[in-house]
């Protein structure tokens, strides 16, 4: 357990370095938020321009939009962050083979490499809900007695984040250098299927089940209903409201612990195959 | 070619010699990205699938707020022309903004060609060992990266064609053009502007480490946002925006991508473009400047530049 957790620490703080040390600390601050905040900033016009050409006003979807996307962060960094160190590793810096043969465990050093991206998207999604709660209008409603489930949610969402990646991850040990195509389309399905931006019932009722078979549409969802007032999120037909916030929360938990077993037997079988192969630590001409 | 040989070459002066040269580099440089590109099967499938994944999920916002808008009149909030005017005016914007979102995953498409590999191809040149065997090279360098263009703006086109007929298909948006010659010169004096702006950053880029990839990264979502190529990008004058939206506008002409897409947005939707932001005659003569004055920087930033990079050292080092 020792082990892990150094491994964990070590891997958290060279994750950090790689992402940040190409500039100082305060140019990295602003470059990991104008990105989403931009992105925000796109959704925030698209309600403009159609509350002003249709004459509606919609506030509720536009909190739902607005506080699903700030969720997304999460999303697109932690995937990525754990898609990409094989390969980076592999392809790029050529370093896999001296981290491979070390005696730690690779499978707890991709998680922790993923860690400063999931510290820094963090900080991303703070500041775009301060950002929407103090200018825009979104009205944020947590009460205490809500924390413990929010919090069990983000825990329990982050990790179920990091286990899609890590299965995904073990994929990659068997693919060329061309894995960049899976770490954006990956999200991309979440993004339409998982009810980020636009209640589930939008979209065609066949596409619906898709996104109930993930696991993210239940933490966004519960996020959601924790975060916003209740009498405002009433009128939206999320296509979940017949499940409890316990139940849904127990929904995240089962899909989490399946994911983590899923990414257990994905990177050991890919890493196995890979050692077989002699693919452990093969460039494919970057 | 044997070394004597080569070093002849590159001694040769005469135009003719020169051109051929140079035009031959444009062809060897845009091989790769007409045919080389398309030998990977997966690479086309996920780079059609991508952008349409995107402009779906932008669609079925654009599809949340007219369901909310549809509920509104029927419930009896109708204005004074009667709901049935309501409701079919309603179809009309949601065809419109629907338009206006999948003429813009085209654009990103084209967007994004021109940070990852245009602006960024130097860079990725000098990472991989290329680069000081193009410097070698005796042929101009503007050769070069017009090659790069060239295959960029092919290879894009394919793509983003592929991804238009997509979203056509799947969404049902209905475009009618009206003048099909000033709609082909808007969309190749944008591509022109676009990748004169990307051989300009590619030299920029030059000097650049690792600092590359993140400025290429840095400039994804914030253009999106100040090109509108999501939204009309008049959108940002609308008093429902912040006071800041008209600086974001101007701040955002200077890519072209914004003029070319409310351009093509206004000679693809005749008369029910949402908020068009000029005439797209103006459009496409401040488009030609764009072209020209983006041409001319990149001719002289790469002069400067290489000159900087070798004083510096920076020409062939690697992961910094």
């Amino acid at each position: 357990m020792n082990s892990f957790w150094r491994t964990f620490k070590v891997a958290a703080w060279l994750g950090w370095e790689m992402d940040s040390n190409w500039t100082e600390p305060w140019l990295f601050v602003i470059y990991s938020i104008i990105k989403p905040i931009a992105a925000a900033f796109i959704l925030v016009l698209m309600y403009v321009v159609f509350a002003a050409i249709g004459n509606i006003q919609a506030p509720q979807l536009f909190a739902f939009m607005y506080v699903g996307n700030a969720f997304f962060i999460f999303v697109g960094s932690v995937l990525f962050g754990t898609f990409q160190v094989i390969q980076s590793d592999r392809e790029w810096y050529q370093t896999i083979r001296y981290v491979y043969i070390s005696p730690i465990s690779y499978y707890v050093y991709i998680m922790g490499r993923a860690f400063s991206k999931i510290l820094v998207s963090a900080f991303a999604v703070l500041i775009t809900l301060g950002f929407g709660a103090g200018f825009l209008g979104v009205p944020m409603a947590m009460t205490w007695a809500n924390v413990p489930v929010f919090l069990a949610a983000l825990v329990l969402g982050l990790f179920c984040l990091l286990a899609i990646g890590i299965t995904l991850g073990g994929v990659t040990f068997l693919m060329a250098r061309h894995t960049q195509t899976l770490a954006e389309a990956v999200p991309g399905i979440f993004y339409v299927f998982c009810g980020v931006l636009y209640p589930l019932s939008i979209l065609p009722a066949g596409l619906q089940d898709v996104g109930k078979a993930i696991p993210l549409t239940y933490w966004f969802d519960l996020s959601r209903r924790l975060l916003l007032p209740q009498a405002l999120m009433a009128s939206v037909p999320t296509g979940l409201g017949g499940f409890s916030d316990l139940t849904i929360l127990a929904f995240l938990a089962i899909s989490s612990a399946v994911f983590f077993g899923l990414s257990l037997g994905v990177f050991k079988l890919g890493e196995y195959l890979a050692r077989k192969a002699g693919k452990i630590d093969m460039t494919t001409s970057y | 070619m044997s070394g004597a040989t080569a070093t002849r070459a590159s001694r040769r002066s005469d135009f003719r010699f020169k051109l051929g040269l140079n035009v031959r580099a444009v062809f060897g440089r845009a091989y790769p990205r007409v045919v080389g590109a398309n030998r990977e099967p997966s690479w086309i499938f996920f780079e059609v699938f991508l952008p349409l994944l995107g402009i779906a999920a932008y669609v079925f916002i654009y599809q949340a707020f007219y369901g909310a808008q549809v509920a509104q009149i029927n419930a009896g909030h109708c204005s004074a022309a009667g709901c049935a005017a309501d409701l079919v005016g309603a179809g009309q914007v949601l065809n419109a903004l629907v338009a206006t979102v999948v003429l813009g995953g085209t654009m990103v498409a084209f967007w994004l060609n021109v940070l990852w590999s245009m602006a960024s191809q130097l860079y990725w040149e000098k990472e991989i060992g290329n680069l000081q065997i193009y410097m070698m090279a005796p042929m101009s360098r503007m050769a070069l990266l017009a090659g790069m263009a060239v295959g960029g703006m092919f290879m894009t086109s394919v793509r983003a064609l592929s991804t238009l007929v997509a979203g056509v298909v799947v969404f049902g948006v209905i475009f009618a053009v009206a003048n099909p010659f000033m709609l082909l010169a808007v969309f190749l004096v944008t591509l022109v502007a676009l990748y004169g702006m990307g051989m300009m950053f590619a030299s920029l880029y030059l000097l650049w480490g690792r600092e590359a990839w993140n400025m290429s990264a840095l400039l994804e979502e914030p253009i999106f946002f100040s090109s509108g190529m999501y939204f009309p990008v008049k959108g940002l004058f609308l008093p429902g925006a912040a006071p800041w939206g008209p600086l974001v506008a101007y701040a955002g002409a200077i890519v072209p991508a914004m003029l070319g897409l409310d351009a093509l947005r206004q000679l693809t939707l005749p008369g029910t473009a949402p908020l068009p932001l000029m005439s797209p005659t103006l459009e496409l003569e401040l488009l030609l400047v764009l072209a020209v004055v983006f041409l001319i920087l990149a001719r002289f930033t790469l002069a400067y530049l290489e000159k900087l990079a070798k004083r510096e050292g920076k020409l062939t080092s690697r992961h910094q």
